[in-house]
């Protein structure tokens, strides 16, 4: 059995794993990390999105052997800098972005790496990078001010930092 | 300030936006062992044998279980609505025996220390099936001579029901205008974001032994009777939480056969076990919703007055009757006449079986087919008389004088005022600047036509006075439950037995409670979706929690008020009647210095060492509701869309949705909720559908087969509200959880056919897919 060295939320890790696991399976099962929910088994819903080496992926279309020596954030990491939660978990909040909250965490993820690539997303780039996350609840139309709100948001503290 | 009507952020999200979730499959207490089923490949087939010796062997089995093996014990799965006195109820087990009837029906299962092994060993099942006739098209289905779903009922048909009022014939015969329509309601996954999931874990041994069972469940408590009754496990030994709950929309009321189980296998074992669903089973085998064939016939006079309808419906039941299957298609019969008034009305529908997946509840449950029909046919009536499709509804609506109205479906509308929610849609719609251009394309012949589509919808919510479901045969009532506790500090605890799902009842619950009790709104704690915790109650669907339980609440909070003034005249020696309550405080009228709080008045309560006579200590009260009346939200919406003649792709351009849910608790919370039902009803128009092949396969078990909107598939919405308090409770609410899917399906599908009538299209079979869109413009004729 494989064993792996991965950085999860800037803790590190050592395990055997079997080569067939899931990243996400590893995440939930074996490291207790159950803020990364799953929604799908095709890589459709985006619930399970985390960022490995700081760009997203679907955690479910990940192997855990392939996180070997990389790093994996998970929204569960998000806060842990001591400044509170993140301004898009705290846009998310703000603007009524989440209703059962099952899609949030992935939703929060995938936001991050599109904002990353696009610090000043308009409304239908943000609608556009966040096609592979399904939500159920909200109709969209709060997360993409969400998504928004925490950019300017994001935009304004690298200006003062 | 008040906090009924104000925006508060939701307390339920901390925990939502950090990860720091209770989802049913996060939980897995020490020695769980993990479930996964076999499911049936055949929509149709009698199990010959299951041989399970192979899987056993397997690395990390613990048991391996068919149908046979749960025979004794699992009873039949419950179905809580006998509509008519013979309606055909077949038996349904939990877990197929001898035949299976719908593709994905669990035939074995494995129990494994682990997911991966329990999976794997399914491999080593061996089931010989004979395959049956799949019967698989409900028109057919209730023909003579056809195959037949259930061999020993002799027919597909489970019942018909009937509902007449006034004269129909006479309203039909001689009718200037009769507009005979079919509708296919297509078959829909309601597809919560949450996978299904259930633990169970034993606890004692022998016939001592307790359950508690985690369900990502809409109904813990429903849950907790029906597994009681179907398990003969005695109801005080089994409790049931659903914890935090990922969406429902009415997939999650139900009594699955896999929470059945979970408890059989924690008995039989002895230990917790787990089961979590994949997507691609959960696809076929949640309940899928819609499915109906609706032949309507719409009788007016030429100057554009509705004087009769008939409605002639196909219901597909699946293979099963479930939980409230047969009912759903009956809670629309009462709402194809929506908002208009007519001499007659008759209504017929039959149940069929099918070898599919069982339908029941999704988001608006009957109500959105019978509204789509109505409303199909009023914007045919005006295109028939050549008037606006506004200015026809406006001759037929009831107008808001006339309220409260009896509607020829024998339901009374308390309030309304369609007027002025049209009114505020046309003005944030620009109605008239989009007819303009509308004309203006059609002249030039743009390839891209613009379709203007109107919905003016009622709907029946707040399910349900208790006399009026007993009245329809349910098995249940339709009160809800709500406790409040000042506790000794002052601190506020709420008990309701609604159960959320993502509708922040926690926020909405505390807002009521600190409003009504003059308590900080983060003195309140909201307790709920725990039997052991909310004793009694009856769950949430039917955009019954504000308006049943939210109601249930306010009351208990008046009640705990009594019961504070009664000691707060006491301790001040003062007449009731002179004191006054606000802001959390009882003053002596006109001694304003003299008087209480209520955080001191439960301290009293508590010490207990001066109480008026007959006063028991601690303030504390519980209410249980029942409702006088159905709440009914109603609005207007208008659609403008794109659609492209040559492709046939539709983009919807501008989507305005005035609702009226009455009064407003949270306004943040009920755009939400209109957001999301609008996502969903435009979802039903343009993208979803289960598909069968011939065979009774069903072909979208996937995501990736089944159209969710994404993001990138849908409009920005403009929407606004006007606020005609409900006449039928203290809080003037009313429902808000379907009302968006309710209103949204036929605005858009008028739309597109609005868009297309100059080519001679008259309609539009959902889902309105490219590919159809451009079909019906080719046989359209005018192209």
């Amino acid at each position: 059995m494989p064993r792996i060295r991965v950085e999860v939320d800037g803790e590190t890790f050592e395990d055997d794993v079997e080569p067939r696991v899931l990243l996400v399976h590893y995440l939930r099962e074996r490291l207790g990390k159950v803020g990364t929910p799953v929604g799908c088994d095709t890589t459709n819903c985006g619930a399970c999105t985390v960022l490995l080496d700081g760009l997203s992926v679907k955690s479910c279309s990940v192997l855990a052997v392939q996180a070997d020596g990389r790093s994996v954030t998970t929204v569960e990491g998000l806060s842990l800098d001591g400044t509170g939660d993140h301004p898009l978990q705290q846009a998310f909040h703000r603007t009524h972005a989440l209703q059962c909250g099952y899609c949030t965490p992935g939703m929060i993820m995938a936001s991050l790496d599109l904002l990353r690539d696009n610090p000043d997303p308009s409304e239908q780039e943000v609608r556009n990078g966040l096609e592979g996350n399904l939500c159920r609840c909200t109709g969209y139309q709060n997360i993409v001010r969400a998504v928004r709100s925490a950019a300017t948001e994001m935009r304004g503290r690298e200006v003062t930092s | 300030m008040t906090e009924i009507g104000r925006a508060r952020l939701r307390t339920e999200d901390t925990r939502l936006v950090t990860g720091r979730t209770r989802w049913t499959d996060n939980l897995t207490p020490a020695g769980t062992l993990h479930v996964a089923y076999l499911r049936s490949p055949h929509a149709h087939a009698r199990i010959d044998n299951v041989d399970v010796e192979a899987a056993k062997d397997r690395p990390n089995v613990v048991a391996v279980l068919s149908g046979k093996d749960f025979a004794e014990e699992q009873g039949a799965l419950p179905c809580a609505w006998q509509v008519t006195e013979d309606m055909k109820l077949p038996a349904h087990p939990p877990m197929a025996v001898d035949e299976v009837r719908y593709a994905g029906e669990p035939v074995a299962c494995v129990v494994a220390r682990d997911r991966y092994s329990a999976v794997d060993a399914l491999e080593d099942i061996d089931v010989d099936y004979t395959p049956l006739p799949p019967v698989v098209d409900m028109e057919r289905a209730v023909q003579d001579g056809a195959d037949l779903v259930h061999s020993d009922m002799g027919t597909n048909a489970s019942y018909t029901w009937v509902f007449e009022q006034g004269d129909l014939d006479a309203a039909m015969r001689d009718a200037p205008v009769l507009l005979e329509r079919r509708f296919v309601q297509q078959r829909l996954i309601p597809t919560a974001m949450e996978p299904r999931a259930v633990l169970c874990e034993p606890d004692g041994s022998g016939p001592n032994m307790d359950f508690t069972l985690y369900s990502a469940t809409q109904i813990p408590h429903i849950l907790r009777l029906m597994l009681a009754v179907v398990t003969e496990i005695p109801e005080h030994r089994i409790r049931v939480i659903a914890p935090d709950v990922g969406g429902g929309f009415g997939s999650k009321l139900q009594v699955y056969g896999e929470e059945v189980l979970a408890l059989l296998l924690a008995r039989r074992l002895g230990r917790p076990v787990k089961w979590t669903e994949s997507r691609s089973e959960g696809n076929m085998a949640v309940h899928h919703g819609r499915d109906q064939i609706q032949k309507v016939t719409l009788a007016a006079d030429r100057d554009g007055l509705v004087k009769g309808l008939k409605v002639e419906l196909l219901a597909d039941m699946g293979a099963y009757l479930m939980l409230v299957t047969p009912g759903v298609p009956l809670l629309g019969a009462f709402m194809f006449p929506g908002i208009y008034k007519m001499d007659a009305y008759s209504f017929t529908c039959t149940g069929v079986f099918t070898n599919k997946t069982p339908t029941d509840a999704y988001r608006g449950a009957g109500r959105p087919e019978a509204t789509f029909a109505i409303e199909r046919l009023m914007d045919d009536l005006a295109d028939e008389l050549g008037v606006d499709p506004l200015e026809v509804r406006r001759r037929n609506w009831i107008r808001h004088e006339e309220f409260p109205y009896e509607s020829i479906a024998g339901l009374t509308y308390d309030t309304g005022n369609y007027e002025a929610a049209t009114e505020k849609a046309l003005a944030l719609f620009e109605y008239d600047k989009l007819r303009a251009e509308q004309s203006d394309r059609r002249d030039r012949r743009d390839p891209v036509q613009l379709g203007i589509g109107v919905s003016t919808y009622t709907e029946m919510c707040g399910l349900a006075p208790s006399r009026v479901l007993g009245s329809l045969s349910y098995g249940a009532g339709g009160w809800e439950h709500a406790s409040v506790r000042v506790l000794p500090s002052g601190k506020v605890e709420v008990v309701t037995g609604s159960s959320a799902h993502g509708q922040g009842h926690e926020t909405a619950w505390a807002q009521i409670a600190s409003d009504r009790l003059g308590v900080p709104f983060e003195d309140v704690k909201v307790l709920h979706g725990d039997t052991a915790v909310s004793p009694k109650g009856m769950d949430t669907y039917g955009s019954r929690s504000l308006a049943v339980g939210g109601v249930a609440l306010f009351r208990a909070c008046d009640k705990v008020v009594e019961k504070a003034r009664a000691i707060a005249a006491h301790l001040l020696e003062a007449s009731e009647d002179d004191l006054e309550f606000g802001g959390g405080r009882f003053s002596v009228r006109g001694v304003e210095a003299a008087g209480l709080t209520i955080q001191e008045i439960t301290q009293a309560a508590f010490a207990a060492h001066d109480l008026p006579d007959g006063v028991e200590p601690s303030l504390d009260s519980d209410v249980t509701h029942d409702p006088e009346n159905f709440s009914f939200p109603h609005g207007t919406h208008l659609c403008a869309v794109e659609v492209d003649t040559e492709t046939g792709f539709t983009r919807i351009r501008k989507y305005v949705a005035v609702d009226d849910v009455g009064t407003v608790v949270n306004p943040m919370i009920v755009e939400g909720q209109v957001h999301g039902g609008l996502a969903q009803g435009i979802a039903q128009a343009l993208y979803e559908e289960a598909v069968y092949d011939a065979d009774g396969n069903l072909t979208t078990t996937t995501m990736a087969d089944y159209l969710l909107p994404s993001a990138a598939d849908l409009p920005s919405f403009t929407t606004d509200r006007t606020e005609t308090p409900a006449a039928g409770n203290p809080l003037g609410v009313k429902g808000v959880g379907e009302a968006g899917t309710i209103a949204s399906t036929p605005a858009v599908v008028n739309a597109i056919v609005d868009a297309l009538r100059p080519f001679g299209v008259r309609d539009v079979p959902m889902p309105c897919t490219p590919e159809r869109v451009w079909t019906a413009l080719r046989e359209g004729g005018a192209l």
